[in-house]
């Protein structure tokens, strides 16, 4: 990836009242194509950032990602705080609006300023800066691991440093002295020599007059004071006394509550409903039919709920019902067996001539691999709360892309997206499942029919059986070795490809490669689900890369060193690993260890699980030992936090995580048929953490992917049985026990 | 109508038809900290105790907490400056991500050490492993409930 050119529009001025503010947008520049389709389709095209500093000299920092748990507005507001000197506990964070409204000049002024009025030499510069922001404003999201990668680096930083710079640069004007001898600690700046200080705030109003710097000069990792520490996170105590408030919380004078059925199968229609309420149906207003879903307005989701569950309702049956899980996967082998000897498979990837030197190849190794569909499963059912009236739309509810809400919401009532309110609420998990709109559409046209605020919520059944799925795939793999066992030659079959496009490229430098790939069709709605294609490849190419190091007799921790020669973070990383995992010390009998490697959102990872299979040959994974190196880590404590996360999230995917297709429809409703990991499953988990000093790398996700490898991986080291299959539960494992002498 | 005590307040409430207590602490009291996750007693989100003892809320009917000492998330705290000593070790942990479970998890926490100040690993998953933390956040969540036990024993308000 090239680095992306670092290009600053920054504007600055005293509103009434004495309040410095500096807005500063970035645009992303020179970008590889490789890139290119990643920016495209995930929005990383335009960070802004405000920043205020009040005459009580708090900085206040505008952060344009939503929070879900990850801490993001703690991380974001520190990265802008450590590069102004700004003392921590005058700072503050507001998360800003959807983006296109806060990048819309008039809007963004009066959410900066309430009610004051933007003095006319302000009004030149800011809207200057947002009038090209605005131009090539995409849409905001949070997701691909990309807040403090691209948010923090591109926009948080410079802020923060713009600010510092004006600030300096207005106490060497009034002193009249060398900028060079002052110094910026706890949001005040010094002339030691003259013994002379003033704070951010008593400067501003010089400081909106001094040039604006364009390229600021940002701190080097030693003078770092924030970054790199863990702070206390600005969402926690309200999470704690229970006054948090989710999308789920919200309350709106007048507002009902409603919930939903959809037709279960993917694409269904109603056939038949009766929409009259009857007075036997307690607390329900309305009953609506809306062509592909029913819905029931109420007094209450339980009375909504309950009538639901009571309506007579008969839907369309269509060339899916009759579709299950089987033949589905079936249409994909056979979709493969196609294009592949029609010619038709696209190609990822070639180097070489694969075909060739697999047919001289001394050892050949050969696996076919099924993952299934995953739901997302948040904590918080989907919900959204949407009022209709005047020709306005507001909303409120969790989103990852509330511009997108936005948008989808003008889009659907034909309105000016001006006339969109999204008011976002923090989210009860996000895992990708919140960058959709379907929800926030359904709460539209329900309560455009009515003359009040209504509140959708989604039953966890429907939350399981109308997600947007990870992809089930199909994947064939074949590698040639010679004779010392050294990979000669990569094959690999797989079906669809979404993103990032990187995930199936493997880092092991291996000669003769072809990747290749299928794009059958499926009814089932695929979404983008913690990792996206890195949760599927990471399985596929370390468990294969461990099927290799076998048939090469190899260690799987030197096979995989000995193929990443080039790569010293890789090195780095497997070396981490393995010397705080003990790897190759001695294990009870039926125990095992597996390792997995790999990059995903720029950051490295390395797995090793530490696993029992019991005599019932039941799972249990003791242990995982994680080694990352992210770049630097912000927030380390949050970092730590967020490889737990996506490790527990993997885990629950890997040991029992399959959503299944029946009669066209989920066949799964609830955690008792698509059981998540609990707190007695759960490994003891110890993260270690490498600062190279590389650009941030992701948090969010890049753990997620090797988990299910370096479980399966443990469990062949047990037990002799690859598992190729996951869940992990669908394999039988009783047979490969060693009775323990 | 029925009155309920929630966390020491009278509420006069619409107990009909069966309806669980969760929605109407969260619909009829508006108190939102108590929430809803899977609605069959599968994910602890809505755990609240009656009488001292947890319960699963959205199972639980309405109506069978009358004349009870119904206590949700918001009802834990001394005062409004001084949380609970579960509370404070949640913050001190840094252990919710999401948040969204950390009710529940909370009141499930508050109950095992009412029961058994000083828990071991085994009895804390025992006690715990109804609820479920999509964030995975176990790990965090046991280290709090040691570091509550841990204060419970040097501490004499409760």
């Amino acid at each position: 990836m090239k680095k992306w050119t670092r290009r600053a529009f920054i504007g600055a001025g005293i509103l009434a009242g004495g309040t410095l503010v500096i807005g500063i947008a970035i645009r992303p520049g020179n970008r590889s194509s490789k890139v290119a389709g990643l920016i495209a389709s995930e929005g990383e095209t335009v960070m802004n950032v405000w920043l205020k500093i009040a005459p009580d000299n708090t900085v206040t920092a505008i952060i344009p990602h939503a929070e879900m748990g990850q801490g993001v507005h703690t991380a974001l507001a520190m990265m802008l705080a450590d590069e102004m000197d700004a003392a921590w506990s005058k700072v503050k964070f507001l998360e800003a609006p959807a983006d296109k409204e806060y990048a819309n000049f008039a809007v963004a002024k009066g959410f900066i300023a309430g009610n004051a009025t933007f003095p006319k030499f302000i009004d030149e510069t800011i809207d200057g800066v947002f009038l090209t922001a605005v131009k090539s404003l995409n849409f905001q999201i949070t997701g691909g691991s990309a807040s403090v990668r691209f948010t923090g680096q591109q926009a948080m930083r410079i802020a923060g440093a713009a600010a510092k710079s004006m600030l300096m640069q207005a106490a060497a004007d009034t002193w009249k002295v060398p900028v060079e001898e002052l110094t910026a600690k706890n949001s005040i700046i010094s002339h030691p020599s003259s013994k002379r200080s003033a704070t951010f705030a008593e400067l501003a109003p010089a400081a909106a007059k001094v040039k604006i710097p364009t390229q600021p000069k940002l701190k080097s990792p030693e003078e770092f004071t924030l970054m790199g520490t863990s702070l206390p996170r600005f969402d926690i105590p309200a999470k704690v006394t229970g006054e948090a408030q989710f999308g789920m919380d919200v309350q709106v004078p007048g507002m009902k509550y409603a919930t939903i059925k959809a037709a279960p199968v993917f694409g269904s229609k109603v056939k038949s409903v009766d929409t009259t309420v009857s007075p036997s149906q307690y607390g329900v207003k309305k009953i609506l039919n809306l062509g592909d879903a029913v819905a029931i307005i109420a007094e209450g989701y339980w009375q909504a709920k309950t009538a639901l569950d009571a309506l007579p309702i008969e839907f369309e049956t269509t060339e899916n019902s009759g579709l299950n899980q089987e033949g589905i996967m079936d249409s994909y082998r056979k979709a493969m067996d196609v294009d592949l000897a029609e010619g038709n498979l696209d190609t990822h990837f070639k180097d070489g001539d694969a075909a060739t030197a697999l047919e001289q190849a001394a050892i050949l190794v050969e696996a076919e691999y099924q993952l299934p569909f995953l739901a997302h499963a948040t904590m918080e059912p989907m919900n959204c709360t949407a009022w209709v009236h005047d020709g306005k739309c507001e909303l409120w509810c969790g989103s990852q892309n509330p511009l997108g809400v936005r948008a989808a919401a003008a889009e659907l009532l034909e309105i000016d997206i001006d006339q969109v309110t999204v008011h976002n609420q923090l989210l009860g998990g996000g895992f990708g499942r919140r960058g959709e709109t379907d929800v926030m559409k359904q709460a539209i046209l329900i309560a455009k029919e009515v003359d009040h605020p209504v509140k959708l919520i989604w039953s966890r059944e429907e939350d399981t059986q109308h997600d947007v799925y990870r992809e089930a795939t199909i994947s064939r793999m074949k590698a040639g070795l010679d004779q010392s066992g050294l990979p000669i030659a990569y094959a690999h079959q797989f079906i669809f490809k979404h993103h990032p496009p990187e995930a199936a490229d493997i880092p092991y430098s291996i000669p003769n490669q072809l990747i290749q790939y299928s794009s059958p069709a499926s009814h089932v709605p695929w979404g983008n689900w913690r990792s996206v294609d890195h949760s599927t490849h990471g399985f596929l190419t370390e468990s294969f890369i461990d099927e290799m190091a076998h048939a090469a007799k190899q260690d799987p921790f030197a096979f995989r060193k000995k193929l990443i020669k080039d790569k010293p973070r890789f090195q780095r990383v497997l070396d981490l690993v393995y010397e705080k995992s003990n790897w190759g010390t001695p294990l009870p009998a039926n125990w095992g260890r597996g390792i997995a490697i790999a990059q995903s959102f720029g950051s490295i990872v390395a797995e090793v699980a530490e696993v029992e299979v019991t005599f019932e040959g039941k799972v249990k994974v003791h242990r995982v030992v994680c080694a990352v190196d992210p770049g630097f880590a912000i927030h380390p404590n949050g970092f730590i936090a967020q490889m737990e996360s996506g490790i527990i999230y993997g885990l629950a995917a890997a040991m029992t995580g399959e959503i299944t297709i029946e009669n066209g429809a989920v066949a799964q409703g609830n955690f008792h048929n698509y059981p998540v990991t609990r707190m007695n499953e759960a490994p003891k988990i110890e993260t270690h953490i490498i600062n190279s000093g590389n650009p941030p790398g992701g948090a969010g996700e890049p753990s997620t992917p090797l988990i299910a490898p370096a479980v399966t991986n443990a469990i062949f080291d047990a037990t002799g049985i690859r598992i190729r299959q996951l869940p992990i539960s669908k394999n039988d494992l009783r047979a490969s026990i060693r009775p323990t002498t | 109508m029925i009155n309920l005590t929630v966390n020491g307040k009278e509420y006069t409430v619409d107990a009909s038809e069966g309806i669980p207590l969760l929605w109407v602490i969260r619909e009829q009291c508006g108190l939102t900290g108590t929430k809803f996750g899977c609605g069959i007693a599968q994910c602890g989100a809505c755990t609240v105790h009656l009488d001292g003892q947890p319960v699963r809320s959205c199972v639980t009917p309405a109506i069978s907490a009358e004349g009870k000492n119904i206590t949700t998330v918001e009802g834990i705290a001394l005062d409004k400056n001084t949380l609970h000593i579960v509370q404070q070790a949640w913050i001190e942990e840094q252990t919710p991500q999401c948040g969204y479970c950390q009710s529940g998890q909370i009141m499930s926490a508050v109950a095992l050490l009412n029961e058994n100040p000083s828990p071991s690993d085994e009895e804390i998953d025992a006690a715990m492993s109804g609820n479920i933390c999509r964030c995975g956040m176990y790990g965090r969540i046991k280290s709090a409930i040691k570091r509550a036990s841990a204060s419970l024993q040097s501490s004499t308000i409760f």
